[in-house]
């Protein structure tokens, strides 16, 4: 397969997946937008008031990167596990591997599928937040590179749990029983700092608290963690996980017989 | 003459110990339309499986047009479309779309890909459903679907796994026309089904598969003239006299009712030696049809030996 070739499979691929995710909006896009959308009304309006400041920022204005993290971290795991699913229930996944396209092509494709509804669902989130607090963007380039970096981290996690998964329950337990937890301890709603030091360290080892601090630290300039290490972290999950994936893939864990 | 696809030693042992394949060996030549026959569970769709790559294979080789699937992984993807037993495209995209995406994994530009999904979803009768959501097609629309998906990059090898169950005789027929056209135009045609007929009208070579193995594989006249005997069902002009009598040796008869004669030959015995009989005794013959299909008679017998 010539690279034209393999770029008009990839852009196939990527194409579907944004028009699946379009398609059905009121799935996709419009209820992480209101769920975050209430947590700016009770966490950071009402309760936050009460809170005052949190590592030196207003409470509304701290946690407002979190929230926004958190949509990415969400949608860009569920986008590609639902997605890749589906296809594998309805065994329309046959079309692709039937096909002349490269097992890593087929990732990039459901990996940009799933950035692109976590980046969209994260500039939802963006706009909405601009009702409650003036953001304004201390690192511009850190703030992108973060955010892409996480979305491509996710999206291949969701990849390999939709590998695995023979249900539809087996693409919930992921994000219902580690995902979310994770995020709610990674640092969205309080700073490490008012943490007694066995749970700092217990923080210390949860890689969504280092995506977190470094997009806070690229819109707020203030973080609880070294960025370069946070990118470091970055970098080696998307190594590892990437690997994974094409193995998996290469040894057809979950799509061939 | 050049090998459109080459298995040799085919094995393939599934996790719970089920032996699917015990080795076969296999060779179809280009431009053939190839029926591979065998009763639920022979293997049938486990080859096709591991041709597609869709089915790891325990051991054994397949190559398809000379290469092996194996080590030129996207030059034999090229090279061949595979029409599934059961549907396997997304229930809610729309019949287009479906098309247009698989011709984008085989990486054809925007340009030639529309001008082939109009030119194979018109010749499949679909062109008008082009809009419509696949789930609201009737069951003979998504296979033909299926095949306009397999054809969209018109490939030299076309794999269909019992591409007509379930559809009218109508629309079978249809397919059958359509399938015929394609392969005088080139494209070397295999076919598994249940329906014997189709395998006899269609096609020139045959293999017979029962529990993971190959049975025969001959061609389809070869196959025909072993048949010891046949039986015509013959509808006569006016009725048959009383008391008729049909005396040809190697031969045996019945009648069915006053315009039907039931007749078995054997031994060599032609149907023309039974016309004549027939006109000695002054009975003219309207229509005859087989009382059931030839390759049934053998198909069944190669199993019970088997």
């Amino acid at each position: 397969m010539f690279a034209n070739h393999k770029y008009i499979a990839f852009e196939t691929i990527v194409i579907k997946e944004v028009r699946r995710f379009a398609r059905i909006w009121l799935q996709t896009l419009v209820p992480p937008a209101i769920t975050i959308g209430l947590y700016f009304v009770i966490f950071g309006n009402l309760v936050g008031r009460r809170i005052g400041e949190m590592g030196g920022f207003q409470y509304m204005e701290f946690i407002v990167p979190g929230l926004i993290m958190m949509s990415v971290i969400q949608n860009s795991y569920s986008n590609v596990v639902s997605s890749f699913f589906s296809h594998k229930f309805q065994h329309s996944i046959e079309e692709l591997l039937v096909s002349p396209v490269p097992n890593y092509i087929i990732l990039s494709g459901f990996i940009v599928g799933g950035m692109a509804r976590g980046l969209a669902v994260g500039t939802i989130v963006t706009i909405m937040s601009l009702f409650f607090a003036d953001l304004s963007i201390q690192n511009l380039s850190i703030t992108i590179a973060v955010v892409l970096l996480t979305s491509i981290v996710f999206a291949l996690a969701g990849f390999i749990n939709a590998l695995f998964a023979n249900s539809f329950d087996d693409i919930s337990i992921i994000p219902t029983f580690v995902l979310t937890p994770l995020i709610y301890l990674g640092g969205v709603f309080y700073s490490v700092e008012l943490l007694p030091p066995f749970w700092k360290f217990i923080s210390a080892l949860n890689p969504i608290f280092y995506m977190v601090n470094t997009f806070r630290y690229g819109i707020l300039g203030s973080s609880d963690v070294d960025i370069t290490w946070a990118f470091f972290i970055l970098g080696v999950f998307i190594v590892i996980l990437y690997s994974a994936c094409i193995i998996l893939l290469r040894k057809g864990t979950g799509l061939r017989n | 003459m050049t090998i459109a696809i080459s298995i040799k030693n085919l094995a393939k042992t599934y996790a719970n110990g089920f032996e699917a394949l015990k080795g076969i060996s296999l060779e179809v030549e280009q431009g053939d339309f190839f029926a591979l026959l065998g009763p639920n569970g022979a293997g049938k769709s486990t080859t096709i499986g591991v041709i597609s790559t869709l089915v790891n294979k325990t051991s054994g080789s397949v190559e398809v047009f000379g290469k092996n699937v194996d080590t030129h992984v996207f030059e034999t993807k090229l090279d061949f479309g595979i029409v599934p037993q059961e549907v396997n495209f997304s229930q809610f995209e729309k019949v287009q779309d479906i098309v247009m995406t698989q011709a984008g994994y085989y990486g054809l530009p925007r340009r030639i890909a529309r001008e082939r999904c109009e030119k194979y979803l018109r010749k499949l009768g679909l062109w008008e459903k082009r809009g419509e959501r696949s789930r609201n097609l009737s069951g003979g629309m998504k296979r033909r679907l299926m095949i306009a998906r397999a054809l969209v990059h018109e490939p030299r090898l076309l794999i269909l796994d019992e591409p007509t169950a379930g559809v009218d005789i109508e629309l079978r027929r249809s397919m059958w026309k359509f399938l015929t056209e394609i392969n005088n135009n080139g494209t070397t045609i295999i076919l598994t089904t249940h329906y014997l007929e189709e395998a006899e009208h269609l096609c020139r070579n045959i293999a017979i598969i029962d529990e993971g193995e190959i049975v025969e594989n001959t061609n389809m006249r070869k196959l025909l003239a072993e048949l010891d005997s046949q039986t015509y069902i013959l509808e006569t002009s006016a009725p048959v006299p009383k008391g008729f009598v049909f005396s040809l040796q190697n031969s045996s008869h019945s009648i069915v009712d006053e315009n039907c004669i039931e007749v078995t030959v054997s031994g060599g015995l032609s149907i023309n030696d039974v016309f004549a009989k027939l006109s000695d005794s002054g009975i003219k013959i309207d229509s005859m049809r087989n009382k059931t299909n030839r390759l049934e008679q053998l198909f069944l017998s190669k199993l019970e030996g088997n």
